[in-house]
């Protein structure tokens, strides 16, 4: 066997460079500054390129430029980042611009604490944008994880032409853990589909089997439009009503029509279970100490860690969940992703147990929430 | 050669609008350049201005208020053989002023066109950053307060190789504009010009008046020569060619066997300076070299150089669940500043924990086994404490050997700075625990 130490944050860096990621924005910010480290280590000697943004702002345009020429791009921040990226993060889901967003997530709200970890920005991924059309949230639950998750959001990004966040956390971006390099978990390299050379273009009319339209980068013969205001399939603003319902509704129904498809997670599934935990991200590691722990007691607890968060894997946590009395959502905030759940199951009780203190929700904390 | 205007979407300003003249400039430059509209990218924002890319049949991006040249900036380093384009208006030039000064301090062969009218003419005429004290518009007294800017001068300050101001209504205006483009830099064309649907209904502003003030100003228009220096984008590719690529991770193979089975938590006390996160990844190389399972997390303040410094390891023969210590197998009590953060790690340790404690550092009350070590009298620099810490723990055969040490030793440093770690770890051998 050969290990090395590595922080989750270095893993994220190596698997989005496997992933064919060639350019990187971003603003230093703890705890999410190594990736960009990493990066510059990375990507400059290989023809890539890296920007140190003036800011937050800068950094996802610079991204949002570079992927419409045609190159995989990705960006990491913090919380106070992520506000900054907002408006951004609008304009590259309305216009369909693939861009990997990292949130190595810190103590809220606010500038908080920069060196202390926290789920606590997992619904702001999903709704700080105007609009509140979906984008893709993946969570990695423990260092080793951030390869496979990293690779797997820049083929999403890629597939369905949209922003996609690795919600990771500081507890996994800066804790450094014994790895298998080489045996890390890769996944065969997605690239967006090209338009066919020959046919008329048309920038947002969607493929015929699909409903993502194909992609042409600029620079090359075709003329290539892109907006950030409201556009019918050519790309040109657009007052008509039926148009603006067409877009909105494929760019709703893209995500959550084939969310199945990319529903991310482990199940634990133990035979006679009344009660099933559901997590997420670090919190994954202290839930499966107190299922094992519980199951060596007695007392029969299933577990699912979910590592797409959104859109809300309905179909995986209903089927997870079937026969259940109870499921524990565990999360180190006050209880987000709690809400989704309580919203899906109807048949069983949905308890929240978690907190947003600085600390790692404990396995006596979760033992104590399936126990009660 | 042909124009690239595109004939189903002609102009829609205002009439009277300085904006009109601009595209059919812009146009001109093109044309008088010979090239495709495949051959530019038209990045435009928001505002009147950011109509411009509908007008031309080239690629085109139109994105977010002030943020033009962020964009333009991401398709020129990707597509180098791109001529791109941006336009923004005063208020672009307001609301994206960083990236304004970043782009000047940058130095990428783009071209801006700003788009200078005074005040926003899509909101209702409200004042800009360029609206001058005195003109009545849409802000009620507030322009009045503020200084308008003046882009020129502050430009050339940021480091733009080359900037004009120039006039909407001057007849070489695609001149201008052409030579801006051909300028292999980042190139500044500031056009002044009317917004009849706003501004000139409450103030005097023609092109008489514009050419007097521009006149009176005497701006020096074309390269900056104090700025003259390499495009980012091929100063970029030169250093980016000179520098080592870098090599896979590299692993520990395991090839020993750890002194003690079962897990163990180690947590490392010291202060900043005291190589306290370094003495951890030894630790956890160690660890690695003899098969174990690593985890570390380090504690420090954001301001360096004072305050704690802490490393804590969790090495275990199998997965790591829970990466957190709750009874620590061992403590490395280096410095005050470190057991002050961890106070709770001595409450919970029991007897069957370690403390390797500095002579000069108190602890507070504990059930585990202490061994004091005077650092001092061994004439090791504080510095040194972490690692030395760590040799007393080999020598002790807790937790670590002296191979494994050695062999994280050889792994991680080389040359002088090897030889100075082994000495530390030599000098720390001879401590009688």
């Amino acid at each position: 066997m050969s290990l090395t130490l590595l922080e989750g944050n270095e893993i994220i860096a190596w698997a989005a460079y496997e992933a064919g990621c060639r350019f990187f924005a971003g603003y230093p910010i703890t705890p999410a500054t190594t990736i960009y480290n990493t990066m510059l280590r990375l990507l400059p000697p290989e023809g890539g390129i890296v920007l140190q943004g003036e800011d937050e702002i800068a950094s996802l345009g610079y991204c949002l430029g570079a992927s419409m020429a045609g190159w995989k791009a990705m960006t990491a921040t913090s919380g106070p980042g992520i506000s900054l990226y907002s408006e951004n993060i609008s304009f590259a889901i309305g216009s369909e611009i693939p861009v990997v967003i990292v949130d190595v997530q810190r103590l809220g709200p606010s500038t908080g604490a920069a060196t202390k970890g926290a789920d606590g920005d997992v619904q702001f991924m999903r709704w700080g944008n105007s609009g509140g059309l979906p984008v893709i949230v993946l969570a990695p639950a423990d260092i080793a994880d951030c390869f496979p998750i990293t690779m797997h959001a820049f083929n999403l990004a890629e597939q369905y032409r949209c922003p996609v966040f690795i919600a990771s956390n500081k507890e996994i971006g800066l804790t450094s853990e014994s790895v298998n390099f080489a045996a890390l978990e890769r996944v065969p390299v997605v690239n967006r589909r090209l338009a066919p050379k020959g046919e008329p273009f048309v920038p947002f009319r969607p493929a015929p089997d699909s409903d993502v339209p194909n992609f042409l980068p600029f620079g090359e013969e075709t003329l290539v439009r892109q907006t950030s205001s409201t556009h019918g399939e050519n790309g040109y603003i657009t007052n008509d009503p039926a148009a603006i319902t067409a877009v909105n509704e494929r760019l709703q129904r893209k995500l959550t029509a084939n969310v199945d498809l990319f529903s991310f997670c482990r199940e634990e599934q133990v035979t006679g279970a009344q009660t099933l935990i559901v997590t997420y991200g670090v919190t994954s590691r202290a839930a499966r100490l107190a299922c094992r722990e519980l199951n060596l007691k007695g007392r029969k607890v299933s577990l699912l860690v979910l590592k797409t968060l959104f859109p809300v894997p309905e179909n995986t946590i209903r089927r997870a969940a079937a026969g259940m009395k109870k499921v524990v959502v565990v999360e180190m905030n006050q209880g987000q992703y709690a809400f989704e759940v309580d919203r899906i199951l109807k048949d069983c009780k949905v308890e929240f147990t978690g907190g947003m203190n600085g600390k790692l929700i404990s396995p006596s904390q979760i033992m104590e929430a399936v126990i009660d | 050669m042909t124009s690239l205007l595109n004939r189903s979407r002609p102009p829609v300003f205002c009439p009277g609008c300085g904006h009109e003249i601009v595209v059919r400039a812009l146009d001109k430059a093109f044309q008088n350049m010979g090239l495709e509209g495949n051959e530019i990218c038209l990045v435009s924002d928001i505002g009147c201005s950011g109509l411009f890319d509908t007008f031309f049949n080239t690629h085109a991006f139109h994105g977010l208020h002030g943020r033009v040249l962020t964009y333009a900036t991401g398709i020129k380093l990707c597509r180098p053989e791109l001529h791109v384009v941006a336009t923004m208006g005063d208020g672009g030039l307001g609301i994206g002023g960083a990236h304004l000064l970043s782009a000047c301090r940058r130095n990428v062969n783009l071209t801006l066109l700003v788009l200078n009218n005074f005040n926003f003419g899509m909101t209702g005429g409200q004042c800009s950053a360029t609206t001058p004290s005195q003109a009545e518009v849409a802000s009620g007294f507030l322009n009045r307060l503020d200084r308008p800017l003046e882009l020129h001068p502050i430009a050339a300050a940021a480091g733009v190789p080359y900037i004009a101001t120039v006039s909407g209504y001057q007849k070489d205006l695609d001149k201008v504009v052409e030579e801006a483009i051909n300028f292999d830099g980042f190139a500044i064309v500031e056009i002044l010009g009317i917004c009849p649907g706003r501004y000139t209904k409450r103030n005097k502003l023609t092109p008489v008046t514009i050419e007097a003030d521009l006149n009176r100003k005497g701006l020096n228009n074309g390269p900056v020569a104090a700025n003259a220096r390499a495009e980012y984008g091929k100063a970029y590719r030169e250093l980016a060619d000179q520098q080592e690529r870098a090599k896979p991770p590299k692993a520990v193979k395991t090839v020993l066997t750890p002194p003690a089975t079962g897990r163990q938590d180690v947590i490392i006390l010291g202060s900043a300076g005291q190589r306290v996160i370094t003495a951890g990844e030894l630790l956890g190389i160690a660890a690695m070299s003899a098969g174990l399972h690593v985890t570390q997390k380090n504690d420090y303040d954001i301001t360096v150089l004072r305050g704690p410094s802490i490393a804590e390891l969790i090495l275990a023969p199998g997965e790591i669940d829970y990466p957190e210590i709750s009874r620590p197998s061992v403590i490395l009590a280096l410095a005050a500043e470190g057991v002050a953060r961890r106070q709770n790690a001595f409450a919970s340790a029991d007897e069957r924990t370690l403390v390797v404690q500095a002579s000069n550092v108190e602890i507070p009350e504990t059930k585990a086994k202490v061994q004091v070590v005077d650092f001092k009298a061994l004439e090791l620099k504080a510095q040194d404490w972490a690692v030395a810490a760590l040799a007393v723990l080999a020598k002790m055969k807790t937790v670590i050997d002296t191979t494994m040490l050695e062999t994280a030793l050889s792994h991680r440093f080389k040359g002088k700075v090897l030889e100075g770690v082994k000495a530390v770890v030599d000098t720390a051998m001879t401590h009688d625990a």
